[in-house]
Formats: structure tokens, sequence, C-alpha cells
């Protein structure tokens, strides 16, 4: 069976000439449980029918890596942020877990963010955190992509492995939404290319030794091989605008929030899967 | 002391300035989306353009476009079409305006503009008011794409 379809794949490949699959065929389950990779595009993306994890795109080493949480890197803090989470800090002698004493309450949160808060503002889990730590444990804020924030956040985040992402754009978050549609289509940069020329318009394409994804974010935060720690979201955003030679946007701005509740958006549907592992 | 100071006026010259000899990004003149006059008024050297083609912070063609004359180089790019015997398409005049500005030859492609004096959005600090490559290494890589022939 697995070599037919290999060779059904290969007779495929050779009509396609250079082009490579768009996307594998593989399925995602960790522990048994699926982890739904694809969904149909929600109704206003005009371009694309059907949205991928970008776990689809990755090679089939790195996906094993997320299929057993042993061999996922990011457990790693996930563990160190269970231990934060337990720790004491600021004037108020409390921890997370004084007032949060079972993580597993967290449960569909990710799934939710960022959301519009009852002040009128886009809020991310970042923020949430932070408020907490400032506001009800009277402790310093973290570092927006800083460790300690990406291995808090991927505790949270874990809590909804596998719940699909639907985030609200109607409504009070119609005007984020909007703003973080334009920035997605906005050439940036001396390359002067929009993240919509290389995730929606070339998913599925090889640019140089890169196998573009469609640039989900529903696996953040990220273990990267390439850096060998949890990754922020907003810290991608900064990396691929870096890397058309633009001027980033700060991590934590209304740009990049923005940004991130649009992106949440194209990717309605498919499953949580922080800590997701990508090269 | 004279070599020294002619040595930092050499290092000074890199993708960024123009050549008095050069026609500035701003003036380069499009027709029907190619450049017929030389940037630099002299042939460029296929050999550099080649070099530039492959280097990532130069041309960096590669990540868009595979080239079978460049079979040392492990992965080659599939955004673009492939160049094998580009030369047989387009012109020199042609190929000159395609790495210069493709928009001009194609209209929103996705291929960056490697000489043109126009100001993008939120360039970083260090490429602002920079072009991605030099008149010369332009003129490089056209005498470079003229050798892809049968
Ligand atoms: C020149 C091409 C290019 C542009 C433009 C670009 N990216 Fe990327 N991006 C990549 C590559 C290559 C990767 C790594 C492979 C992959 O997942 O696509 C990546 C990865 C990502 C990821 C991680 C996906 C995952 O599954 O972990 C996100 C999120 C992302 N990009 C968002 C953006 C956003 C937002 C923009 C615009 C601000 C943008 N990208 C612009 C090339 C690009
Ligand atoms: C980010 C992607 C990208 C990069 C980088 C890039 N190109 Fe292109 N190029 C394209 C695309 C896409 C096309 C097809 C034109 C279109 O958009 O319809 C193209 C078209 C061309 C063509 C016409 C090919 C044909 O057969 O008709 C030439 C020649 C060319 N590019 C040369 C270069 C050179 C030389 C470089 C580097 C200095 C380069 N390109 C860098 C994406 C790219």
């Amino acid at each position: 069976m697995k070599l037919q379809n290999a060779i059904a794949a290969a007779a495929i490949l050779s009509f396609a000439g250079t082009m490579s699959f768009a996307q594998d065929d593989n399925e995602l389950s960790v522990d048994g449980q699926l982890i739904s990779t694809e969904a149909d595009a929600p109704a206003h993306m005009e371009n694309v029918g059907t949205v991928y994890s970008g776990w689809r795109f990755r090679s089939e080493d790195t996906q094993a890596m997320q299929m057993d949480d042993f061999d996922n890197s990011g457990f790693v803090f996930v563990d160190d942020g269970l231990s934060l989470m337990a720790s004491v800090d600021g004037s108020e002698g409390k921890s997370c877990a004084s007032c949060h004493e079972n993580v597993e309450d967290f449960a569909g949160l990710k799934a939710k963010l960022p959301r519009v808060n009852d002040s009128g503002e886009l809020e991310t889990m970042e923020e949430l955190v932070n408020t907490c730590r400032t506001e009800r444990m009277g402790a310093e804020p973290w570092k927006y992509s800083g460790s300690q924030m990406t291995a808090v956040t991927a505790v949270i985040g874990l809590q909804s492995r596998g719940m699909p992402i639907d985030v609200a754009i109607d409504g009070p978050a119609a005007s984020f939404w909007e703003r973080g549609q334009e920035l997605y289509y906005a050439r940036v940069g001396q390359l002067d290319l929009s993240c919509a020329n290389c995730h929606e318009d070339n998913y599925g394409t090889m640019i140089r030794a890169d196998h573009l994804s469609q640039g989900q974010i529903n696996g953040f935060p990220t273990y990267r091989l390439k850096n060998a720690k949890l990754n922020g979201v907003h810290n991608r955003f900064s990396g691929c605008m870096k890397n058309v030679r633009a001027e980033p946007y700060a991590d934590g701005s209304d740009e990049f929030k923005a940004l991130e509740l649009y992106l949440a958006s194209r990717g309605t549907g498919l499953s949580v899967e922080t800590p997701s592992v990508r090269n | 002391m004279k070599n020294q100071l002619l040595a930092a006026l050499v290092l000074c010259v890199g993708p960024t300035l123009v050549a008095a000899e050069d026609v500035a990004p701003g003036d380069v003149a499009f027709s029907d989306g190619a450049v017929l006059a030389s940037l630099t008024g002299a042939v460029g050297d296929a050999v550099a353009g080649r070099a530039a083609f492959i280097n990532r912070k130069q041309g960096n063609c590669l990540a868009c476009h595979a080239n079978a004359e460049i079979p040392e180089q492990s992965f080659h790019g599939e955004v673009g079409p492939p160049l094998d015997f580009v030369a047989e398409r387009w012109t020199a005049e042609e190929l000159r305006g395609i790495v210069s500005n493709a928009k001009m030859m194609f209209p929103d492609t996705i291929m960056p503009a490697f000489y043109n004096g126009l100001e993008p959005n939120r360039s970083l600090k260090k490429f602002a008011g920079k072009t991605v490559l030099s008149a010369q290494q332009v003129e490089d890589i056209v005498a470079y794409l003229q050798t892809l022939s049968e």
C-alpha cells in the first residue's frame, strides 16, 4: 500500500516537472489523539481553498518529533513553564498557581486568542500573562518573546491542543482584523515582498532550501531545530520581515497583534498544536 | 598611508555606491520592460555574474530559480521558472530590464527589483536608500544569463 502510494506519487511528480508537492498526506496524531492539520478555508480567504498546518510541509523526521511528546524538545520548555508557574514572584507573594490551581482550566483559551477585551483592546496571551504578573502578583512583566514567556504560553497553549482555532473577527474585532489583513498583503522591505507573496501565492514550493508553508500560527510557541528553543509568534513575524530586509514592527506592537489576529483567522479550523516542532 | 586610504576607498564601493559612470538607479530607462543601454557603459563579466547569481547576499537568484548550469549547488528554488536556456527566450536588453526591475516586464511579480530608485516601504535601516545589486553586478549577471543558451 505504502509502495503503491509512492509509485503513484512518483508518477505525479514526473508530470509536474520540477514542482514539488504542495503538502504531504501524512496524518498527525500524538499519543493516539488525532490532530487535524487541514480544514476548509474560511469564507474570507478568497485565494485559498484549504488551509494546512505548517506540519504538513516539514520533512518526515521533523514531523515524527512532534508525534511523540518524549521526542518533542518543546516539552523541555513546557517543564520550565510549569516550574515558573509554581514559583512565587512579586510583592503580593503569589505564583500563577495561587490563582490557577489547575492548568487544565486553560483548555480552550489558546483557540480564541487574540481577542478584544472589555476595554476594546486587542489582547494576546502574552499580554494576559503580563497583566497577571503586574496587576495581580506585583511582579515585573516578562519580555514579550523571552524564554519565560514562551515557556509559560506553551504550557497554557498545550491545554488546547487538538482544539480548532476559532477567533472572533467581527464586531469590535473587525477593525483590528482589517488592519491585520492590510499588513499581510503589504509589500515591505528592500525585497518588496508581502507575507502573501510567499505564504499564499507560493506555499508548497521550495524557496532555495526552504519548503514554503502557509505560514499558519496554530503551533506557536514553536520549537525550532534552527535555534533549539521555543519561539514566540511575533518573533517569527519579525524574522520573516528581516528576511525580506524590512524593518520589523516591535514584538507586542499593535501591528503584530493585528497581524496575529488576521493569521489566526486564516487558520480557522486547524487544531492547536502547541508546542509544535519546525525547522 | 596612501595605500591605506586607497584600500578604504575601494572597500566603500559595494552594491551601495554608484560609480560615476553608472546609470543612477532612478535614471534607468525602460522600454517595454527592457533596458537598452548597459548600466555601466561596458559589458559585464559572466564569471563574476555566476557567482553573484549564487551568492545569498547578492543576487540569490537560486532562491527562486532552478538552473541546471549550477549543479554543484544543492538547493534550487521553484518560485520562478527554471532559467535553463533563458538566453534563447530573452535578449540581453530584456534580461537587463528583468534583473533591474522585473515589475516593468511582469507587473506585480514576486521577483524583487535589483536595481531601481524607488524606496520600498520600511526597508531595514542598513539597506535604506540602497539597491540590492550594483550596476556592475547587474551587468555581470546579464552577461552570465546570456551564456545560458543551447
Ligand atoms: C521570502 C519569503 C517569505 C516572506 C515574504 C514571509 N515569509 Fe514567513 N516563512 C518563510 C519561510 C521560508 C518559512 C519557513 C518554512 C515555512 O513554514 O514556510 C516561514 C515561516 C513562517 C511561519 C511559521 C509557520 C509554522 O508552521 O511554524 C509564520 C507564522 C510566518 N512565516 C509568517 C509570515 C508573516 C506574517 C509574513 C509577513 C510579515 C511572512 N511570513 C513573510 C518565508 C517567508
Ligand atoms: C522571490 C523570487 C525571485 C527571485 C529572488 C528572483 N526571481 Fe526571477 N522570476 C521570478 C518569477 C516568479 C518570475 C516569472 C515572472 C512572473 O512573475 O510572471 C521570474 C522571471 C525571471 C526571468 C524570466 C524567465 C523566463 O524564462 O521567462 C529571468 C531571466 C529572471 N527571473 C532572472 C532572475 C535573476 C537573474 C535573479 C537574481 C538576480 C532573479 N530572477 C531572482 C521570481 C524571482
